[in-house]
């Protein structure tokens, strides 16, 4: 499935809840689906820095499409990567940084995106889209 | 006592909605709320009599002067200082501290002098002093806080030797609410002939405080967590101190003469007020003042001791909470953690619920690190706040609980 079909496939997901119990719930549920991260990763080098919750995100490039590993110690911020690594994961460094992540309003994540959330979806897209870019152009060069 | 009704009331902002259900304020160690008075004389202030000060010959100058230097008198009836040239306006509590980390720094601090701080310090009383560690050379003491969150003062009476210039420590804390034994300390630190800066961020809107009976050699406090305006804040100073001290910055204000090969500095305090200060702000902050005092301290102390009390007692009933920080006579501020929660998940499902706490290290991460955790939820409770609140929020915690642990 491309980004944006994935993307409309979580908006369907989450029009079925109308408030916001049943989405947090439906986001601790997307943070079980997370598979477990890999301890190697488990560490500063992986760490996304900020005071409210601890964030680590690795990336792995195979057969030309990036794969991304994430957890967070807090179960809802865990719930948002899994979003993301749902939406992300298996896609091309191309099609990964010139994404827009549209969903993120449509499913009134929006408050999350805001600065002083240092460890929201901000940093953590950015750091998804970082790891995109390098692979981009690594693979320019070859 | 007091008629909460009628003072929350007088707190417009309280009364909404928030996500649907009625707030919950109860992140006033962060910053409080704004009685309609302070609202009221900031609106005044621009629509009548607002000017610079200090300066100008009109009429407007003239009022705005009389009534920024009247709330010099009334902050210095409020601390109880000897004289209202030992108030300094600054733009808050941080102001104040890098006012001083500066200024008594630049004078009195040399390679290899110490610096005694204390573990609970906010970072706002650490950072200051660090930087003029690194600047000069000095080391940087620490004074241990012991369970169930008190200052171990047999090792602060250790630390204190004659490299020694100065001591910071809280008057209370942000994270475990400790009121601290200020006078005591400054008493050990006299001892030794040195000064010592209290920071009563935390505790000028809790307690009466009284500078002369504490002794301390500054004091210093934020406007806006004493119902006041952001940007203004205050630094107490014995006069001998002020008068001794160089002016931090330079500008405007703060000086007698100038001429290229030199400038005589004006008297204190303005020596210490470069630059147009915070005119409406600082006005406004001696409304919030009297609006405190007009309250009565009795009624505002009983309150609070009241309600901290029942929260103590409810937060308590909840299985599997952890309280970080229980001294005996502590103001009401609680740090906790239930079972097994990430302190951000229950934040944001309070959140959920109209109530507001902080959570994370509140700007004092070597407290968060002395228990070896990754932060807390807070909840700082304040005289407008009412039982019921601590009931909402108590239910809010159980409802957390029933979610994350799904």
């Amino acid at each position: 499935m491309t980004i944006n079909e994935i993307q409309d496939q979580i908006i369907e997901e989450f029009s079925a809840y109308d408030d916001w119990m049943d989405r947090y719930a439906y986001l601790i549920e997307m943070s079980r689906e997370l598979p477990p991260l890999d301890q190697k990763y488990r560490t500063k080098e992986y760490l996304i820095e900020g005071c409210q919750s601890r964030v680590w995100l690795a990336a792995e490039l195979k057969d030309g499409k990036i794969y991304y590993f994430a957890d967070s110690d807090a179960l809802l911020v865990k719930g948002i990567v899994a979003l993301l690594v749902r939406v992300l994961s298996g896609q091309k460094p191309e099609d990964i940084v010139k994404a827009e992540l549209y969903f993120i309003d449509r499913i009134g994540l929006r408050e999350n995106l805001s600065p002083t959330r240092a460890n929201g979806l901000l940093a953590m897209l950015k750091q998804m889209k970082l790891y995109a870019l390098a692979w981009e152009a690594k693979m320019n060069r070859q | 006592m007091l008629n909460l009704s009628d003072i929350r009331n007088q707190f417009p902002i309280l009364n909404q909605k928030v996500h649907g259900h009625q707030l919950v304020y109860f992140d006033n160690a962060a910053t409080t709320q704004k009685p309609q008075a302070v609202l009221n004389t900031l609106n005044r202030i621009y629509r009548e009599t607002y000017s610079n000060i200090h300066r100008g010959v009109h009429y407007l100058s003239e009022q705005s002067t009389e009534e920024y230097e009247n709330v010099r008198k009334i902050v210095q009836e409020f601390l109880h200082a000897a004289r209202p040239e030992e108030i300094v306006f600054t733009s808050g509590t941080t102001g104040g501290i890098n006012l001083v980390a500066f200024s008594f720094g630049e004078k009195y601090v040399n390679r290899g002098d110490e610096i005694i701080v204390s573990e609970m310090e906010h970072h706002s009383n650490i950072v200051p002093w660090q930087m003029l560690c690194q600047r000069k050379g000095a080391l940087l003491r620490v004074i241990p806080f012991r369970d169930p969150g008190i200052l171990d003062l047999e090792a602060f009476q250790n630390l204190l030797n004659e490299k020694t210039r100065i001591v910071a420590v809280a008057h209370a804390s942000n994270t475990l609410g400790t009121v601290n034994p200020v006078k005591e300390i400054v008493q050990m630190a006299h001892a030794r002939n040195i000064p010592v800066l209290v920071d009563g961020a935390q505790a000028v809107q809790h307690l009466p405080v009284d500078v002369q009976h504490l002794d301390c050699d500054f004091y210093v406090f934020s406007g806006h967590k004493i119902y006041g305006p952001t940007g203004t804040g205050v630094l107490y100073g014995k006069e001998k101190w002020l008068e001794e001290l160089p002016p931090w910055q330079g500008g405007g204000e703060m000086v007698e003469c100038v001429h290229f090969d030199h400038t005589d500095y004006a008297e204190v305090p303005l020596k210490f007020e470069a630059g147009t200060p915070n005119i409406a702000g600082v006005i406004a902050l001696g409304e919030a003042i009297r609006f405190l005092q007009k309250t009565g301290w009795d009624d505002i102390r009983r309150h609070e001791e009241e309600l901290g009390r029942y929260a103590r007692a409810k937060l308590s009933e909840i299985e599997g909470i952890r309280f970080f920080g229980d001294a005996p006579g502590k103001i009401a501020i609680f740090s906790f953690l239930v079972r097994n929660l990430h302190p951000y998940d229950t934040g944001m499902i309070l959140d959920k619920l109209g109530i507001a706490v902080r959570t994370g290290m509140h700007c004092a991460q070597p407290v968060i690190d002395h228990y070896g955790i990754e932060g807390t939820v807070r909840a700082s409770l304040v005289f407008y706040n009412t039982t019921e609140e601590v009931d909402r929020l108590c239910e809010g915690i159980r409802k957390a609980i029933t979610v994350l642990s799904r």
